[in-house]
């Protein structure tokens, strides 16, 4: 989905902030929602992928708060997905544990995905050989994906060349819905700053792993 | 269904979230406070800085690293969740490597822990894509016109990591000594390893 997550070259975001060598979390809160994101997916019966998307459903407006905001709020969506908890649940909640009396909702009808898993974690293997090799160009499709995805907008329709085989993987696009792991090839693409910036961009390589099915030999 | 309108303090959801999943028996203090004290104390940029250091040290080491950084880094009991399959990029004098997720903030947790503010934040994760060269120089890393900027987005499971050079005069320096002196900046590719 072309989502607010989708960041790769939008503009308006001005300075990068501070190197700061702070740890991981700033405030207490901050360690429990990252638990409460770390477990969500074995909570919800769901997967990386589809914790991923949910983080994508998030409001905009929500993304933008900060990244353990739009954690939680993605790890609720994919709660909510598995009738895991409710957003009424959790607001009334939210307002009894701010001292306010109001009535709790009734719990969800728990309804988790089932979807076949390969194993633990994403290497998988395919039987098809991988169609493409290193040094090969290749054109990134112009495709207009409803749900989730690890294609970004900036290297769609794009031309490039592959530098590297990496290991088949689990394909997000399908792995996210609960339809199947669907192992795909998976390749570094490397493409010239100009290809994706015009020509007055800055020189570099911009280099990244494309799944077998974004990909069709350029022309 | 979740929305924007009415928006909900972020501590506050996530108290009333994890509230009602430990009454529903789905979390408990003593998971959060194992996963959180892992996260601040054992998973973090020492163990890149660790894994740095030797290969600074051992050439068959950092030759091992370059060729398979998975099981190379494995060697040094650094492994687990998003760093399932780990490709280090060696810096040198005329090439840079800058790593980045666009699409969220994947990052090698083994070697690094969790990801700091500004690699989260949508400035960096926008503009390191367009505009290397200037956002290195925002971070204080001003790089010479003759060398080579790699930007690594990491759109798949696959997992970055940056082997900086070895900064001159630390010729004399221990293993142990070197590893202090790496920093998660340097490990990500927006800053370079320097001597105080």
């Amino acid at each position: 989905m072309d989502g607010i997550h989708d960041l790769g070259g939008m503009q308006g975001f001005g300075q990068v902030q501070d190197l700061t060598a702070d740890g991981p979390f700033a405030e207490p809160w901050e360690g429990k929602a990252f638990v409460i994101g770390a477990l969500s997916a074995r909570i919800a019966g769901g997967n990386l992928h589809a914790m991923r998307h949910a983080i994508e459903r998030v409001p905009p407006s929500e993304y933008l708060v900060g990244y353990w905001n739009r954690w939680t709020f993605g790890a609720q969506i994919m709660m909510e997905d598995s009738g895991i908890v409710t957003d009424d649940e959790v607001r009334a909640r939210a307002a009894r544990l701010s001292g306010q009396d109001v009535p709790e909702p009734p719990q969800p009808t728990p309804n988790k995905p089932q979807m076949p898993s390969g194993g633990a974690g994403n290497l998988r293997s395919r039987d098809t050989p991988p169609a493409f090799a290193v040094g090969d160009r290749v054109r990134v499709a112009d495709l207009d994906p409803q749900g989730h995805t690890r294609l970004p907008r900036y290297v769609r329709r794009r031309t490039g060349t592959v530098t590297a085989l990496q290991p088949c993987q689990v394909f997000p696009d399908t792995a996210a819905h609960f339809v199947a792991e669907d192992p795909q090839h998976c390749y570094t693409v490397d493409f010239d700053s100009r290809e994706l910036w015009g020509p007055g961009a800055e020189p570099f390589r911009l280099s990244i792993d494309l799944y077998e099915p974004y990909l069709e030999p350029a022309p | 269904m979740t929305s924007a309108s009415d928006h909900l303090d972020p501590a506050l959801r996530v108290e009333a979230l994890a509230s009602l999943l430990i009454e529903r028996g789905l979390l408990d203090e003593a998971t959060i406070e194992t996963f959180v004290k892992t996260y601040e104390q054992s998973v973090g940029p020492m163990n890149g800085a660790k894994v740095v250091a030797k290969a600074w040290t051992d050439p068959g080491y950092r030759a091992r690293l370059l060729a398979d950084g998975t099981a190379a880094i494995a060697e040094l009991g650094f492994k687990g969740p998003q760093g399932e399959h780990m490709v280090v990029l060696e810096n040198t004098p005329t090439l840079h490597h800058v790593v980045v997720c666009t699409l969220c903030s994947c990052y090698p947790w083994p070697v690094l822990g969790l990801p700091p503010s500004w690699y989260k934040d949508p400035a960096y994760r926008s503009r390191v894509v367009r505009e290397p060269r200037q956002v290195l120089r925002e971070f204080g890393l001003d790089l010479d016109d003759s060398v080579e900027i790699r930007v690594h987005d990491s759109s798949s499971e696959v997992r970055y990591m940056v082997l900086p050079e070895r900064p001159a005069g630390t010729g004399g320096y221990s293993e142990a000594e070197l590893a202090d002196l790496v920093t998660r900046d340097a490990m990500v590719g927006v800053a370079k390893v320097a001597v105080p």
